[in-house]
């Protein structure tokens, strides 16, 4: 699909701007938005950049309302009011989706996912994750200016991935009519010595990316399934052998999923069967043999 | 008290104008106004005030965090005893726990200045609590200020200083989570050094004995009134005239919502709550014909403003819990009248997933607990990174309260006599010190079964990394005394004590089932550096030979983020996958993987 319909990235707003920056801890969500601040400053905006981030450094949401206006009250950007907003992860970037302008909201992700733990708690056989379900396309067909792209994919094959926010930022910058060295100068500001060249590099190829988007000469990416090999289904069921159990709780200490105790009489049961993978793990410990995991396959593959 | 005419807002000697968060201005405003001592425990969202500070000249600033609020506080105050102007910061709840000296101080009054810049976290961003620092203002009797962008948290924070020494009395600065947080363009001033005025005997004011207090307490009432006086006419409240249809009296970061969304209305923004500027309430009322009421949190004004008789509308247009925001003050205006409601053509989001902070990859902490987890423990929890492991997968705690708790709670637990699991209180290095003592003490004063683990990760980890009496550095990196938690222990009365190491599954375990059967109080001090503080920690990383992989799980349950399935499967389980470029070559996955898969990246 071509974006060949579509309007130039935050072309609609004259003046000044609402963006909304977001991500994972650690992905550079403030230093972007630090950058867009400067730059908000420099066209002799009043700006207010605001974040919270009290969760950043484990793995939690970032995000950064920037604004800059000739007036600019509110710290933060009400729903449905944001000109654009630049995702740095795929699933973050569905959350935010409301702040965003009906019809003129500019709306740019990282394809990338990062997928938490939290995604992967139900282990049974056949599960799925949990992770947000929304391919690029789909976003593509619902809001009229969004641009998805591999931005971590770029980055990395310029030389490393964490360049991913610049590329985006690149992107973007073809929404503001600011010389190139405006944006160089105010990255230089917030970025190491040493990984001035990637980011140069990184936002160039963001650039070079959104004026092709522009042209209508670029591809929404398409995302693969996540865990989709799955095996044929198949329904466990656990067998244990009371009189060949000597309590030692072992198979209870160990089970991945706390399915097991031992009884008053020191036996051990399976106190959650709905919980019960049927890994083998107790059917491989326990010394003595007691527990045999019976698999059956059901359905087709 | 002086004459109040002699207060004025501090005027800023507009130099130069940078970009600074309300935290950062707040730290400017104090070295401008000449403050001498900030000392601070650190707590989201106050703990850059006091970096911050620390960023001054040590010859015109002496910076240190403090085991607590209340010591924090307590050295503020001997600072202001001995004449010169300090401060401290903390959030919300750390004034719960530096409520005590508040309460008196704001009877002995001040020698130099001295400032209680106070962080509430609306919307609980991270926190344990929602609270609103203004009733503890108005409980204290001590005056609190407003601020609501970072221009006025600069201020603001001069003028607090002035009061504080005008009226003799501490004064609370209040911030939110927003203002900490947010960026703006503030025009800065320059430092005004102020001259020591050292100790002054005078035990009447400064011994607070019961013939004291009784005389002193008058002054606090008298105070009240004095300063609401001096906000009335000190331009502290700014009428901005409108509407006269309807009038709203707002504060803080409400007021930026309020003309972000009614910008024609009649508002009267307040920058103190406490003492109330009754008078000029009075008269905006009488000047519209409908008075509203914009705050955030508690119906502080709101029922201060009908308790004068008059009427008002407040919360049953704007929400009591959680954080306001553009659209919720919409919402509210909505609701009375004054603006349409929001478009509803907004971008519905679609499906969302949830994303819980959760353990760094490699962080000693996940090890502990899920020794904890095997042993089938009642587990009383504390505050800190650890936290976390209440959750999935770990999911080893039982109990969270407050900073301190777990050990108490514990002790609480065993008096009981209905628990029939061994009983363990978790606490952090950092919590440990700031109130996991007395509690230990109480353990071994009890005679209870319990077993204490104090998880050392060598630093203040969930804040971002302060140091503390335990780390022996101080805030600027120096070396000071080194705490030894073993000692400590000891001369508590524990006699069985034992330091482990996390990183080894196996021994961390056979040492918590040792404690666990001890009789009496045991230590177990789980000891390994966080990977994120002071230094990055970041080691080959590991991988999983993927044939060998059954698909068991028992790695995911540490919750490591670096760990994920894979698309291969075994028995229509998901494989496991680690990725390389954020594993930091622990090997706690390897030693609880049960097929020996998990291996050092091979070429
Ligand atoms: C009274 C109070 N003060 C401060 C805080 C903020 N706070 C939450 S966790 C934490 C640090 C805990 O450090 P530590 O116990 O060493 O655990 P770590 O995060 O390092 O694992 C602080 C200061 C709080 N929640 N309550
Ligand atoms: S910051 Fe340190 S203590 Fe906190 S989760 Fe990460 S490694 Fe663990
Ligand atoms: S070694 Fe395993 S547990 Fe440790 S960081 Fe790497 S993947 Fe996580």
């Amino acid at each position: 699909m071509s974006a060949e319909a579509k309007r130039a990235p935050g072309a609609e707003t004259a003046g000044g701007r609402n963006i909304l920056v977001v991500g994972v801890g650690g992905q550079g969500v403030i230093m972007i938005s630090k950058v867009l601040a400067l730059i908000g400053q420099r066209r002799g905006f009043e700006v207010k950049q605001s974040e919270v981030h009290g969760m950043a450094k484990r793995g939690g949401i970032v995000f950064s309302h920037v604004r800059f206006a000739p007036k600019v009250w509110s710290p933060t950007i009400a729903k449905g009011e944001a000109d654009a907003l630049i995702a740095l992860e795929w699933a973050e970037s569905l959350r935010w989706l409301d702040f965003l302008k009906p019809e003129t909201g500019v709306f740019i992700a990282d394809t990338r996912r990062i997928v938490p733990p939290f995604a992967c708690l139900n282990r049974q056989q056949g599960a799925v994750t949990a992770y947000a379900k929304a391919t690029p396309a789909e976003v593509v067909e619902r809001i009229s200016n969004a641009y998805a792209l591999d931005a971590s994919g770029i980055a990395a094959g310029l030389g490393d991935a964490r360049a991913a926010n610049t590329v985006l930022l690149g992107c973007y910058s073809v929404a503001l009519d600011e010389p190139l060295e405006h944006w160089r100068e105010a990255l230089d500001l917030f970025v190491p010595k040493a990984a001035r060249a990637i980011n140069h590099a990184a936002f160039d190829a963001g650039r070079t990316w959104a004026e092709a988007a522009r042209a209508g000469t670029q591809e929404v990416p398409t995302m693969p399934a996540l865990f989709s090999a799955r095996g044929p289904a198949v329904k466990s069921e656990l067998e244990i052998n009371a009189a060949w159990c000597k309590g030692c709780d072992i198979c209870v200490k160990l089970c991945p999923e706390r399915c097991l105790a031992l009884d008053k009489k020191q036996i051990a049961v399976l106190t959650k069967p709905d919980a019960c993978t049927g890994c083998r793990v107790c059917e491989w410990l326990c010394p003595d043999f007691a527990i045999t995991v019976h698999q059956t396959a059901v359905g087709a593959a | 008290m002086k004459a109040e005419a002699a207060v004025r807002p501090a005027e800023p000697a507009s130099s130069a104008s940078i970009p600074l968060t309300g935290n950062e201005a707040i730290a400017r405003g104090a070295w401008e106004a000449g403050v001498r001592v900030g000392v601070a425990y650190p707590g989201t969202p106050s703990t850059e005030v006091l970096e911050n500070l620390s960023d001054y000249a040590p010859s015109e600033i002496y910076t240190q965090w403090a085991t607590n609020e209340k010591t924090a506080l307590d050295m503020a105050i001997g600072a202001s005893f001995a004449g010169v102007r300090s401060m401290t910061s903390m959030k919300h709840v750390g004034l719960n726990v530096a409520a005590d000296p508040l309460m008196s101080q704001a009877y002995i009054g001040v020698n130099g200045g001295l400032v209680v810049v106070v962080c509430d976290d609306p919307g609980i961003h991270s926190s344990q609590t929602e609270q609103d620092t203004r009733l503890f203002a108005r409980f204290a009797g001590v005056p609190v200020l407003e601020p609501s962008d970072a221009q006025e948290a600069l201020e603001y924070t001069r003028l607090a200083f002035q009061l504080s020494e005008d009226f003799d009395t501490p004064v609370i600065l209040r911030s939110t989570t927003r203002l900490s947080h947010t960026r703006s363009s503030v025009a800065v001033g320059e430092r005004v050094e102020q001259a020591p005025k050292g100790f002054i005997e005078d035990p009447q004011k400064t011994v607070i004995i019961p013939a004291n207090a009784r005389r002193l307490h008058p002054k606090v009432v008298a105070r009240e009134a004095a300063v609401a006086r001096y906000f009335e006419g000190s331009g502290i409240h700014r009428w901005e005239k409108g509407d006269r249809k309807f009038g709203v009296v707002t504060h803080g970061t409400a007021y930026l919502y309020v003309k972000e969304i009614v910008p024609e209305v009649s508002i009267l923004k307040l920058g103190s709550s406490y003492p109330l500027a009754e008078n000029t309430i009075r008269e905006f009322a009488a000047s519209v014909d409908r008075l509203i009421v914009c705050e955030e949190l508690e119906p502080f004004l709101e029922t201060e403003i009908k308790a004068l008789g008059l009427a008002a509308e407040g919360k049953s247009l704007f929400p009591r819990c959680g954080e306001l925001s553009p659209e919720l003050v919409r919402e509210g205006f909505a609701k009375a009248g004054l603006v349409e409601a929001a478009p509803v053509t907004l971008n519905e989001t679609v499906e969302n997933m949830a994303r819980p902070p959760v353990l760094c990859p490699g962080c000693p902490h996940t090890a502990s607990y899920l020794a904890l987890r095997g042993l089938g423990a009642r587990v009383t929890g504390d505050i800190g990174c650890y936290t976390l492991a209440a959750v999935d997968p770990l999911r080893s705690i039982d109990t969270t309260v407050c900073m301190g708790a777990s050990i108490g709670n514990a002790v609480g637990i065993a008096l009981s006599g209905t628990e029939k699991r061994p009983i363990v209180a978790t606490i952090g290095d950092s919590t440990f010190l700031h109130s996991g003592i007395p509690p230990l003490i109480d353990a071994v004063y009890n005679d209870v079964n319990i077993t204490v683990v104090i998880l050392d990760n060598h630093i203040t980890a969930m804040t971002g990394g302060q140091d503390h009496a335990g780390t022996g550095r101080g805030m600027r990196g120096e070396p000071t005394y080194q705490v030894n938690y073993e000692q400590m222990c000891r001369a508590a009365g524990v006699d069985w004590i034992r330091t482990a190491d996390p990183y080894e599954v196996g021994k961390m375990y056979q040492t918590l089932r040792e404690a666990i059967v001890h009789k009496g109080v045991s230590v177990v001090i789980c000891s390994r550096p966080c990977v994120l503080d002071p230094v990055r920690i970041k080691g080959a990383p590991l991988e999983v030979k993927a044939a060998g992989c059954v698909a068991c799980q028992s790695c995911m349950n540490l919750g490591c983020p670096s760990i994920t399935w894979s698309d291969e499967t075994y028995e229509g389980r998901n494989k496991v996958k680690i990725d390389p470029t954020t594993c930091i070559g622990c090997t706690l996955c390897a030693q609880v993987c049960l097929s020996d898969c998990i291996q050092p990246v091979t070429a």
